[in-house]
């Protein structure tokens, strides 16, 4: 099966998506904002940010990622 | 008065086993009712349901525990990596599994790959393993509803009698209901359980004078527990954990089953984007209980849940006892899902290809129950020894199921794979793992350093990653220079409709 840059573009956003859910840039840092410890926050955001770019990916290459045929997919 | 919290407990969960036998009453009585629902779970219910399986006792006490003794980075462990990680895995072996079953109606993972490598052992062997590797986390939630039980009562009732009770619940349980009435009774649940925290983090946070003075007083206590890192907390910790609990989830046999189990692919689609959300809203507040309980004069004894404690002191007798009591209907309910896909690997991958291939329904499912209260009693037993903490004792366990997904994922996608692959691929790792988890660590020198044999970690990564790479090395190098039995079919994983 070969594979478009679109879809190479998708592991890239899912690379990334695991990679930063630690925010490694953060390490060490106690800073506190507004009554929790500011890698809390960042965790906060990325799951919402996650949840966002999974929706869409569902939404549009599900299933041609897949390689599976359409009639079998489904609909969102 | 100590006693009163149990009533509450024993009440809540007489009433899950009633929600858990209306619902068994609504299905059919047969085999793929009892153990898929039929394959008709719509998306609430099968993300709850998935969900309700991170509601265990590792999650719900044993999280909070650590983050009590070591700090709150466990949401990131647990939250994200395991929230987005395990997300890619729910499309990547999920919606292929889902695919797959779906055209060749499988029920277990060991019956998929059995089929399509034609080897009746490969699928002795998967269910073998999955059947290992459930013991520890059944125990595990026992483990837990023991300590929750002596945190909630002051130690009026004893580690073994909180045990003892989840126990003869969850048989009672599987007995009754098959999936679907676990999987109703998972939804109230989950619900349940996230409404409550919530309400118990309001709580607590209000007695101790606000969300920025709760952190402000675990800071106090623990100048440390604020900054990302630090303590047990180190990045291959952190890699270590996430990766083995993702990848081991993927395989617990409960999970895998339910990736059996959608109506549509739209159920999975819509699970899959609310996973991350439903992940954050769960381990933030309960994991954050834990780290402010540092910051607040409370003894925890030693052997007690923090949650419990921290509960008992800061909210009503009659609100924590409901909290507690529906931490264990919930532990209860994923026990149960664990023990009814376990005794559906038992004898549909076990019993009935090597024992008795003409056993009637009749017989297989009486095999599968008194299997279910053997296994659950056993794990009791084992359970009352507490062989570790409720985060070690899991983290064996998923590392252990976490080796089986390499060989399976090369299956699921690469159709030169072969039966001699994936029984080596199988099979070594998880004998190596083994031997590091029975066999206490010997150091031995060679040429002037010293080596340590059958560590359960190196250089601060955990030895099952290690597994993990041979898992798929093995898979694939035997793949190739072996040839695939005349009766291997990869059509059979095909996906593309040909």
């Amino acid at each position: 099966m070969t594979r478009s840059v679109r879809d190479w573009l998708w592991v890239l956003v899912f690379a990334i998506l695991i990679t930063f859910s630690v925010p490694w840039f953060l390490w060490g840092s106690a800073s506190v904002v507004a009554g929790l410890p500011v890698w809390l926050w960042w965790h906060v955001g990325w799951m919402c940010v996650a949840s966002a770019t999974f929706a869409l990916f569902a939404r549009t290459d599900w299933d041609r990622m897949m390689g599976a045929d359409t009639a079998g997919g489904g609909e969102l | 008065m100590t006693l009163q919290p149990l009533g509450i407990v024993v009440g809540y969960l007489l009433l899950a086993l009633g929600v858990g036998l209306l619902a068994y009453r609504v299905g059919d009585n047969d085999a793929e009712d009892f153990y898929l629902a039929s394959r008709t779970l719509g998306t609430l219910v099968l993300l709850f349901t998935t969900f309700a399986t991170l509601l265990s006792a590792f999650t719900f006490f044993g999280g909070p525990n650590l983050a009590y003794a070591a700090g709150p980075e466990w949401i990131l462990v647990m939250g994200v990596m395991d929230g987005i990680l395990f997300a890619v895995l729910w499309y990547v072996i999920g919606y292929r599994q889902w695919l797959i079953g779906r055209a060749r109606e499988y029920v277990t993972l060991g019956e998929m790959l059995g089929d399509r490598f034609a080897s009746p052992t490969l699928r002795a062997l998967v269910a073998g393993v999955s059947l290992l590797w459930l013991f520890p986390y059944v125990m595990l939630q026992q483990m837990g509803a023991g300590e929750a039980l002596r945190g909630l009562t002051s130690g009026a009732i004893p580690y073994w009698g909180g045990a003892a009770l989840i126990t003869v619940f969850m048989i009672a349980y599987v007995m009754l209901a098959g999936l679907r009435g676990v999987a109703w009774t998972d939804t109230l649940q989950g619900l349940f359980m996230l409404s409550v925290l919530w309400v118990a983090v309001v709580w607590v946070v209000n007695a101790a004078g606000g969300v920025g003075a709760a952190t402000e007083g675990m800071v106090a206590a623990n100048p440390d527990f604020a900054a990302l890192g630090g303590g047990i907390y180190s990045p291959q910790f952190i890699i270590s954990s996430a990766v083995t609990i993702a990848f081991g989830v993927t395989m617990f046999p409960q999970i895998n089953q339910r990736f059996f189990v959608a109506k549509s692919a739209t159920v999975l689609k819509r699970s899959f984007a609310l996973w991350p959300v439903l992940v954050l809203l769960l381990f933030v507040p309960a994991f954050m209980l834990g780290a402010w309980a540092a910051g607040l004069p409370i003894e925890v004894p030693e052997g007690a849940n923090v949650l419990s404690v921290l509960l008992a002191e800061y909210t009503p007798t009659w609100f924590a006892a409901l909290v507690v009591a529906g931490a264990m209907a919930a532990m209860m309910s994923s026990s149960d899902s664990m023990l009814l896909s376990g005794s559906s690997y038992f004898t549909r991958d076990l019993y009935r290809p090597l024992v008795d291939p003409d056993a009637s329904e009749r017989r297989e499912a009486w095999v599968a129950r008194v299997g279910v209260a053997v296994f659950a009693t056993l794990a009791f037993v084992a359970s009352l020894s507490r062989p570790g903490t409720l985060i070690q004792v899991g983290d064996t366990a998923f590392s252990g199921f976490a080796l089986l997904a390499p060989p399976v994922m090369v299956a699921l996608y690469w159709d030169a794979t072969t039966r001699d692959g994936m029984l080596v691929g199988i099979g070594v790792p998880q004998l190596l793992y083994l031997l590091h988890v029975l066999v206490p660590p010997v150091t031995v020198s060679a040429g002037g350093t010293t080596v340590a044999l059958f560590a359960r970690s190196y250089g601060g990564w955990d030895v099952a990653l290690a597994f993990m790479l041979l898992g798929t090395a093995l898979t694939v190098g035997v793949s190739v220079v072996s040839s695939p039995s005349f009766d291997e079919d990869a059509a059979r994983f095909a996906v593309d409709g040909d």
